[in-house]
């Protein structure tokens, strides 16, 4: 019956997607109906509550007709028209259910079944199969196809009656580590083919053969799903109607039987999920057709890889040693608390205030990250905060800031839908962020135009019915001088909108910019021996950037993380707002952000000169409202940053750090410094899920909660607040910010301070609106009523903010900058010829904890270097080989593999795996303005080697014994 | 604090942005730049590298010490 409740939430199948249009009114079975024009009967129909049977009909996927299960009467047309197809006309009179309906949808039924197995008790499916529920909606009692002689053929006997082996029958592929494909179960109705090209835009899968050959394949002939393009996204699965395509978990585990909205915890998209369990066994996750970021659809991360939070290694007992080269030892949550604390506070007492700090994650809620930040201003008394996002977006919080007034992207990701032309910059979204490719790809195989530019020539450059306009190869570094370019274009040209800048920046800014950018030394010609890019190419992409119509800039860590970010971001910032392509749907300026939660962990105070709110310490007027609301002084200072902390460490003036949810050993660049400058502490506390790379140099091991296991929220790269709900008991005992709630109370009952007394995560929620005006509207029962908002969030936009900067910037007039191109100082010579640049692959995710704890890793087992065939021969260099990878910081190895992505002079890794250590190899250069980490450039040299490195082997011995645990004592 | 070129190499490049933008004010905008982003012991390691390496630094920093 499931089928005809309408409830909250209502997530029925309506069986045809929406559409946009004028109102057209009909009578389906006699009830009034009114729907936009282009609307299917099969829609208009669901919408007036009635359900007509269907097979091969699903709302996420345009209507194909093929199974005539869903035939229907129309008054004054002949015959039995197919709903899914047949679109609405205004009075049009409809009768979904009749004798001859009946009979033939019986028909066809009576027709599946024949070739279908009738093992529908131990099918995987039981329960959860649309053919299954459509046999017991028409109605079918029996199959009355007798066999001719010899039997019937069908595709799902292994053998004949006769013991002979059956030639259409096919055995089960079960190499995708997720899910299985069951040929015996198929009925041939193409909604995987359908949703891998339409959902997902990969197509991977086709129907071979035709009529009763028909057979669904995946890659080209002998390919089986593993090795064929799939890239495991999970749409099929979801699309199939059948056991067909079929979770292993639900093999496994059966059907779940309750469910649970949440958001996913990897990438910065922030997709929706229903995660599905049977009491507290999580069985699988589905993408939520109501989660205004995804829109139903996943990537394998999200869907697939949860398996982490079982994983023997986690870690679910708080451990402490005296010192870092002891091995742990597992306490209570008292003893590791009583031991932090006391050690915090002697550091304090000897060191003073400014000694300890702390780092928040972009992995963990607004909430805990909130807290942890409250935990150094209010109880340690100190700005010494800062997080992860320092290392990736830090330069889209100052560039965005100084040109349009805040720190965040202009749209939601909707927009892409009516974007005309998309320039992607240093970003690769077919691996970094999925589900927001598979949109822009679906744009853009309507008609929308792309410029890629990137060093790499990354999937989306060229990619199954997808090919990119322009693609602007630059030398790693250049990017500055390419935007700028881009803008000399466009000013010189006349291509700018007048109108536009006139109306909405400051115009003397403007002219002083339009003369800079003007100069002949910016032009495409004289910057291209720099760059490597292509005059022409180049001018050609700034003439469709600026004249292509809806104009919208995305952008990833391949902007920020240079010595010249945040130029490179006002650079992006001055091109749209040249352009007048701000404001609106379909246009704007998006950082496409890495982790989860990177935009809640900058928007909730991370950084040590900002309050939550993007406000500087230094303003009377905004500590006051947290003098009041936490009853303490707040240092009018700026803190340290992580480089900051780390130097300071290594002089001896920084002493202690807590850090939640982060492994800033892997992820933060010069590992040799990083790891002196934790040695160099006398209490480091890590709070996290594993035992970290980091945490080989704690003293203090706090177990962490997986998202699962409590509540929240995260916001993602659109702003949007999505709520984190608790699934499951954390099987570490606490929530991440219980945890740090009794560490903050540990210190403060030691001190006769008052204590905190948050009992839910909504509490601090209320204290964050209270205090931050973009969140002032924010509150749990709003996010329960609209599932989730877009901040700000306020009395001038109570339900959010979808697209900023509509009627005006954020500080009033948009400003143009200037953008002089500086060469970073990290440059090439006969030492270090090549330039390395790094990246991300889809399967895994940032230093790869999470994901390297899952079948992921049949992916992506190691990190590999990408070389061009032509710099590998003159290295002497072979696909496979090991090969030595060295800068001036350091050297690490790994295995080559040659390809052409990368042109000449540029070798790519990822940095997934710590023991590759790509960052031993990085610099300590940094952004000018934010010190966010220059990652995307290193020279370097590769060579042979034979192996691992001395240092990567002395790692590894280190890190083992750094792991060792003792059990509790009884 | 910092190794003495990594925050002088630090204040330069800050500088060099600066150096480039129009207006009359660029010592004021480096030195409003290190005010804002710096803690007190940055700036005050700053001051103290620039009294022995006072040739290393860009001559918009010098001009900003005295404002931070
Ligand atoms: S899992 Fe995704 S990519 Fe793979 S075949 Fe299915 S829809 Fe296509
Ligand atoms: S695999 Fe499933 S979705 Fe694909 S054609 Fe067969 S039954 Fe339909
Ligand atoms: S990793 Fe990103 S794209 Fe994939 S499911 Fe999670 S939020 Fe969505
Ligand atoms: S659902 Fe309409 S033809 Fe299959």
């Amino acid at each position: 019956m499931k089928d005809f409740i309408i409830p909250w939430g209502d997530d029925r199948d309506m069986g045809t997607p929406a559409r946009d249009g004028a109102p057209v009114s009909l009578r389906i079975d006699g009830f009034e109906v009114t729907v936009p024009e282009g609307t299917s009967v099969m829609r208009a129909a669901a919408i007036a509550g009635i359900a007509v049977p269907k097979l091969c009909a699903s709302d996420n996927l345009e209507a194909f007709g093929s199974c005539r299960l869903c035939v229907v009467e129309i008054e004054g047309r002949r015959g039995t028209p197919a709903s899914c197809t047949t679109p609405v006309a205004a009075g049009m009179v409809v009768r979904t259910q009749s004798e001859q309906v009946q009979r033939i949808r019986k028909g066809v039924m009576e027709l599946y079944i024949s070739d279908h197995p009738l093992d529908c008790l131990t099918c995987s499916a039981n329960g959860d199969c649309e053919l299954q529920d459509m046999a017991g909606v028409v109605g079918l009692r029996d199959q009355r196809y007798t066999a001719p002689e010899g039997g019937i053929r069908t595709h799902f006997a292994a053998r004949d009656t006769s013991g002979q082996a059956n030639p259409e029958w096919l055995p089960k592929d079960d190499s995708n580590p997720y899910f299985t494909y069951d040929p015996a179960k198929c009925i041939v109705c193409n909604r995987c083919v359908r949703a891998c090209e339409e959902v997902q835009g990969t197509f991977a899968l086709t129907i071979e053969g035709r009529g009763f050959e028909s057979r669904v394949s995946a890659g080209g002939v002998g390919d089986d799903f593993l090795a064929s393009d799939c890239v495991s996204c999970g749409a099929c699965v979801q699309a199939c109607p059948t056991a067909t395509l079929q979770e292993k978990s639900v093999i496994a585990l059966g059907t779940p039987t309750r469910s649970v909205i949440t958001t996913c915890a990897y990438c910065g998209v922030g997709c929706s999920f229903k995660a599905e369990l049977n009491g507290d066994q999580l069985v699988r996750m589905t993408p939520y057709k109501h989660g205004a970021a995804n829109r139903g659809h996943s990537c394998v991360k999200g869907r697939f890889a949860y398996g982490y939070a079982t994983h023997a290694d986690r870690i679910l007992k708080p451990m402490i040693r005296e010192r870092i080269e002891d091995p742990w030892q597992e306490v209570s949550w008292d003893e590791a608390l009583a031991f932090a604390a006391a050690r915090m506070r002697g550091i304090q007492a000897r060191h003073g205030r400014k000694s300890v700090g702390v780092i928040t994650s972009s992995r963990c809620t607004n909430e805990e990250t909130y807290l942890v930040q409250k935990l150094t201003r209010a109880v340690f008394l100190n700005n010494n905060t800062d997080t992860c996002a320092r290392v990736c977006h830090s330069p889209t919080g100052y560039g965005l800031g100084q040109t349009f007034g805040t720190s965040a992207g202009t749209q939601n990701f909707d927009s892409v839908a009516a974007a005309d032309v998309v320039v992607v910059i240093g970003a690769n979204p077919t691996d970094g962020h999925p589900v927001f490719a598979s949109r822009l790809k679906k744009r853009l195989r309507a008609g929308a135009k792309l410029i890629v530019i990137d060093p790499r020539r990354i999937d989306l450059v060229k990619t199954a019915h997808v090919e990119a306009a322009h693609h602007l190869p630059l030398r790693p570094g250049t990017n500055v001088a390419v935007v700028t370019a881009m803008a000399h274009v466009i000013v010189t040209e006349g291509l700018f909108d007048e109108g536009f800048i006139r109306a909405r920046c400051d115009w003397d800014e403007f002219a002083e910019y339009a003369e800079f950018v003007s100069d002949p030394r910016h032009s495409p010609e004289l910057t291209e021996m720099l760059t490597g890019v292509p005059a022409e190419e180049l001018r050609a992409a700034a003439r469709l950037y600026a004249t292509g119509g809806n104009g919208a800039i995305y952008y990833g860590l391949g902007v920020t993380e240079h010595s010249q970010g945040s130029t490179t971001v006002m650079a992006i910032a001055n091109l749209a707002m040249l352009t007048g392509n701000i404001g609106r749907e379909g246009v704007g300026v998006n950082p496409l952000r890495g982790q989860n939660n990177v935009q809640g962990s900058c928007d909730m105070g991370s950084f040590p000169h900002e309050l939550p709110g993007y406000r500087h310490v230094k303003n009377p007027e905004v500590r006051a409202i947290f003098e009041t609301a936490w009853g303490v002084e707040i240092d009018p200072e700026p803190g340290l940053r992580i480089p900051n902390m780390l130097d300071a460490a290594v002089s001896g003036q920084f002493k202690g750090l807590y850090c939640q949810g982060e492994d800033i050993l892997q992820s933060d660049p010069d590992t040799r410094h990083v790891s002196a400058g934790l040695a160099a502490m006398d209490c480091v506390i890590v709070h996290d899920l594993f035992l970290n790379e980091t945490a080989n140099y704690a003293h203090v091991f706090l177990p962490g909660s997986t998202f699962l296991e409590k509540d929240g929220t995260f916001t993602n790269a659109e702003r949007r607040i999505n709520r984190v709900r608790k699934v499951m008991a954390p099987r570490n005992g606490y929530a991440d910010w219980e945890i740090t709630q009794l560490l903050a109370n540990a210190m403060l009952e030691a001190e006769g301070r008052p204590l905190w007394r948050y009992t839910h995560a909504a509490q601090i929620m209320e204290e964050i609106a209270a205090t931050t005006p973009g969140f002032a509207h924010v509150d749990y029962a709003l996010l329960e009523e609209k599932g989730s908002v877009q901040w700000p969030c306020n009395d001038a936009a109570p339900e959010g903010t979808p697209i900023m900067h509509v009627d005006g910037f954020v500080r009033g007039r948009g400003r143009f900058i200037v953008t002089e191109y500086v060469a970073t100082e990290e440059r090439t010579g006969p030492r270090f010829p090549l330039l390395l640049t790094t990246g991300r692959i889809l399967s895994q995710y940032n230093v790869g904890a999470q994901t390297r704890r899952t079948a992921n890793t049949v992916w992506h087992a190691e990190d590999v270097l990408e070389i061009h065939p032509h710099d590998a021969e003159v290295r002497g260099v072979k696909a496979g080989d090991w090969v030595k990878l060295a800068s001036r910081s350091g050297e690490t190895s790994l295995r080559a593999h040659l390809t052409d992505r990368v042109s000449p002079g540029v070798v790519y890794t990822t940095f997934h795996h710590p023991t590759t250590q790509a960052n031993v190899i990085t610099t300590d250069h940094s952004d000018w303005a934010t010190n966010c980490p220059e990652y995307k450039v290193t020279a370097v040299q590769v060579g042979l080697s034979n192996g691992p490195t001395e240092w990567q082997r002395d790692y590894e011995a280190q890190a083992a014994a750094a792991r060792r645990i003792l059990p509790a004592a009884e | 604090m910092s190794s003495p070129d990594k925050l002088i190499r630090m204040a330069n490049q800050i500088a060099i942005f600066f150096h480039s933008q129009p207006g009359p004010d660029q010592a004021e905008r480096v030195a409003a730049h290190l005010k804002d982003y710096w803690g007190p012991e940055m700036r005050a390691d700053l001051k103290a590298k620039a009294k022995t390496q006072e040739d290393e630094l860009d001559v918009l920093v010098r001009q900003a010490l005295p404002l931070i």
